[in-house]
């Protein structure tokens, strides 16, 4: 006997909804074989990571907060990946769009400036993130190069940046050699939604983003033109559509988001801008695009569940002593069988009989 | 050579026989119990439309693919065929349509990349050079093979199947890239083999050329085989019927159609291919009037791609009146705005080009139908609109499909071309490109698709059809033109265009200094 992948005449719809869900229960058991060789007992792993989390009101609203710039980023990497452009590098258009909202937030601080200066350094903060993404986009229409290498490094690149400036000239100068900015002024801090709680305003234009992308790709011609240009790039142009266009046209939007995730981040539950402001967002959101089926609706879903995993790691790394990395790992085999599950969508496995093999 | 026994009794005993193939693909059969007796000294044709199962039959005597039920037997005895391999030792060689050279390589490089390597290189060329001389195949060993035309590169496969001696030979579709002139050539050829002793196997569905040059015909249709003839005591009416199922309809031409003035103008178009081995398009000027079908002939790979991609706007042409729709400059325009001029285009690959193969049909009715009809509103998508485009086109040309919207890819061949051809045409275009509109669709889906072309063009629009079947070309154009080495030639009155003057202008004649034995040297005979 042996395992034949065969192509199905259409795509399985039921498959499509149920490939991420097999693809969680897969990584729920790899996952308690991990525990049960570090010697804990995967049952209360499980619990500690997963339902423990959404039993207290604080905790749910930091789940909130941890999903925000995880769905906003994973939304904008969903239309480069739908047109078959590889933007890995959201995070560091994550970074760079906290660095340039920042700087309005560092020259106003003290003054008196207006209300203006948050939403104007939201503005700049998308500005920033896609003048970033620009880099690669420009350098894959103008010299071919690969835009999964150009836009991964340049991440390392706006983490330097960011590190120069926040030890460099935009150093707090009270604040005893700690490589930060000053704290931000209330007019510059994103106002939060609760008394108590870091539950932000940001949370509220993450769905409204959200709710913008299921539109444009659901009913607009450029949703359309952007599957048509990942799923047939020959019947693209055929159609008339340019797919260089289309590949500055998706880093711009998705480095946008990316930056306006970065500022939000930074101007809300952070408060100053700092090393470390992203535990990995802009990497995580990959594997959020992609669990929620690089659709709107699913990327939602999928950023909360992630969020769930960051909250519950912290939890599990204080009550059960299990390292934090572990939520990487965790991450990862997600990512893994996601990918594998889909296949599934378009083939299908069969059992057959092998024949013995002709002399 | 292999005519040791020069046998030509009707006693003699089978060389390959297949009993009750059967080739299952999920719940599609392929091949649904089908047996074939291969007799040496005989050519054998095998008849069916596409997606008849003549490919998977082949792919199973050949070794490629492994049968689901049934069995072969070489000289009586039963086989299993592990790979082409195996089959190449037992003395099967195979000639496919789509060649497996490298353009880059000599044409000794690639044949040696053909064959075992059990001899050396040079030994192989001095082979190589003496088969192609034997049988009247000439070839140069060192050349490359970009150098060579199609004709030419066919012939180093069919070398390099010979140089293998084989006992049976089998050949899928071979005259469908050759000039007629060359195509009586490699009848030569086979002839010479048959009297060998060798065994042909002819995969064709050119039924003229069966009658002519096969002993015994089989006859699959969807899979089964419906009848084993003699394909020279047979009709080619009668075979067509078999392979068919049914009678075919036959396109009623308009009578005294009325033209107007030139819609479509190319003017002095010269261009260089994007690809390296493309062709280069050279000074083509052509009218299309208003109300004409205009044909373009040509062996494939003599610029017809390039000069489509020109026109479609795919590729911009070098100035913006080489190409001239309805009175406007248009070389520099894109597809959308050649669109909204009233220009509709058809290519020849239907999936990933003509259609984006996983997605549904109303998506591909907005794929071109974005540009100008009333789809789109405001930059959103009016789904209703591209519904009522799927419906009305499934209605006119009879696109037959499981349910309302399917993917395109879904469809068979012969209907989803329907429905690409009809999609452009229910825009009523003012300028109709079409390559290859009938290319490996069913006969009753041909003959709606041709219909609907001349009715277009009774209509007023310009129709320039570009295809390698002259058949087809006679029968529905009212002027052909030939392309050769991406040059066109002056288009002549289809009344006047006879096989024998279409195939010495696609060898590369001019229309009024060619003789037959020019041509011939042409194409390098």
């Amino acid at each position: 006997m042996q395992l034949v992948l065969e192509k199905r005449a259409e795509r399985s719809t039921f498959i499509a909804l149920a490939s991420p869900l097999l693809a969680v229960a897969l990584t729920l058991v790899t996952m308690s074989i991990f525990f049960l060789i570090l010697g804990k007992n995967p049952v209360t792993a499980l619990y500690v990571y997963f339902i423990e989390p959404l039993t207290d009101s604080y905790t749910l609203m930091e789940i909130a907060v941890k999903a925000s710039p995880l769905i906003m980023i994973a939304i904008g990497l969903s239309l480069c990946y739908l047109a078959n452009v590889w933007n890995i590098g959201a995070e560091g258009q994550f970074l760079i769009g906290a660095v340039t909202g920042s700087w309005l937030a560092v020259v106003t601080n003290g003054t008196d400036a207006g209300p203006w200066v948050l939403p104007a350094m939201l503005v700049m903060g998308a500005l920033g993130g896609a003048l970033w993404a620009m880099i690669p986009a420009l350098c894959k229409v103008r010299f071919g190069a690969n835009e999964i290498l150009t836009s991964l490094m340049l991440v390392y690149v706006a983490d330097l940046i960011l590190d120069y400036l926040v030890r460099g000239p935009w150093r707090d100068p009270k604040g005893m050699n700690f490589p930060t900015t000053a704290s931000f002024d209330p007019v510059a801090t994103v106002p939060t939604l609760m008394d108590s709680g870091r539950l932000h305003a940001g949370v509220i234009l993450t769905v409204l983003v959200v709710l913008a992308a299921a539109i444009m790709l659901g009913r607009s011609i450029k949703g359309f033109e952007i599957r048509v240009v990942g799923a047939a790039p020959r019947a693209a142009r055929f159609a008339g559509f340019s797919a260089e266009k289309l590949v500055i046209f998706t880093f711009a939007v998705s480095g946008a988001l990316a930056g306006l995730a970065g500022i939000i981040e930074v101007a809300g539950p952070v408060g100053v801008l700092q090393p470390g402001i992203s535990p990995g967002y802009g990497f995580t959101a990959i594997i959020v695009a992609f669990l929620g089926r690089l659709n709107p609706l699913g990327i939602l879903v999928a950023g909360l569940f992630l969020a769930l995993t960051f909250i519950g790691g912290e939890g599990a790394q204080i009550s059960m002593k299990v390292p934090l990395d572990l939520t990487k790992v965790f991450q990862g085999i997600l990512l893994f069988y996601v990918l594998a599950c889909d296949s599934l969508i378009l083939y299908r496995i069969r059992l057959v009989a092998t024949k013995p093999k002709a002399a | 050579m292999s005519g040791q026994e020069p046998v030509s009794s009707s006693a003699r005993a089978p060389l390959l026989q297949a009993i009750g193939i059967t080739k299952q693909y999920g719940s599609f059969l392929a091949n649904d119990g089908v047996s074939i007796d291969l007799y040496p000294g005989e050519i054998h044709a095998l008849l069916g439309e596409n997606g008849a199962g003549k490919s998977t039959l082949v792919k199973i005597m050949y070794g490629l693919i492994q049968p689901s039920a049934g069995e072969l037997r070489w000289l009586g005895e039963k086989i299993e065929l592990s790979g082409p391999s195996d089959a190449r030792a037992r003395g099967i060689a195979m000639v496919f349509q789509h060649f497996s050279l490298f353009d880059n390589l000599t044409v000794a490089e690639n044949v040696a990349l053909g064959l075992d390597g059990s001899e050396s290189f040079a030994a192989m060329s001095a082979r190589l050079a003496q088969v192609s001389r034997d049988y009247g195949l000439p070839l140069d060993p060192k050349r490359e093979v970009w150098r060579l035309s199609v004709g030419e590169r066919q012939r180093i496969e069919i070398v390099r199947a010979l140089m293998q001696n084989p006992k049976l030979l089998i050949l899928d579709e071979p005259t469908a890239v050759l000039t007629p002139q060359e195509a009586d050539q490699l009848f030569t050829v086979l002839d010479r083999l048959k009297g060998e002793g060798r065994a042909l196997l002819y995969i064709s569905h050119k039924l003229d050329e069966v009658k002519r040059l096969c002993d015994t015909a089989t006859i699959l249709r969807d899979g089964k085989k419906v009848a084993t003839c003699n394909p020279r005591s047979e009709t080619a009416a009668s075979m067509a019927r078999m392979m068919v199922g049914a009678e075919i309809g036959e396109v009623r031409a308009t009578t005294a159609r009325a033209t107007t003035a030139p819609r479509l103008l190319i003017r002095d178009l010269s261009m260089a291919p994007d690809d390296p081995h493309g062709t280069y398009l050279r000074n083509i000027s052509l009218e299309v009037l208003g109300g004409e079908i205009l044909g373009v002939a040509g062996v494939a790979g003599n610029g017809q791609d390039e000069l489509f991609s020109a026109l479609s706007g795919e590729r911009l042409a070098p100035h913006e009146d080489n190409v001239i729709i309805d009175g406007h400059a248009a070389g520099n325009l894109s597809v959308t705005q050649r669109r909204k001029l009233g220009a509709a285009f058809v290519p020849e690959e239907r999936l990933g080009h003509g259609t984006a193969p996983r997605m549904k049909l109303s998506e591909n009715a907005l794929l071109t139908g974005h540009a100008a009809s009333h789809m789109v509103k405001h930059g959103f998508v009016d789904r209703p609109a591209t519904l009522k485009a799927v419906d009305t086109t499934t209605k006119t040309f009879d696109v037959r499909k499981a349910k309302r919207d399917p993917e395109a890819a879904s469809l068979s061949g012969g209907n989803l071309q329907k429905f690409i051809v009809g999609r452009e045409i229910l825009r009523e275009p003012g300028v109709l490109v079409v390559s290859q509109p009938t290319w490996g669709v069913d006969a009753g889906a041909a003959a709606v698709i041709r219909q609907a072309l001349i009715d277009l063009s009774g209509r007023g629009t310009a129709v320039l059809v570009i295809s390698q079947d002259l058949d087809e070309l006679t029968e529905i154009s009212d002027r052909i033109a030939v392309m050769f080495h991406g040059t066109l030639s002056a288009p002549i009155a289809a009344a006047a265009a006879t096989r024998e003057k279409l195939g010495l202008l696609m060898g590369g004649a001019s229309p009024e200094t060619a003789t037959t034995e020019e041509v011939f040297h042409a194409v390098g005979a």
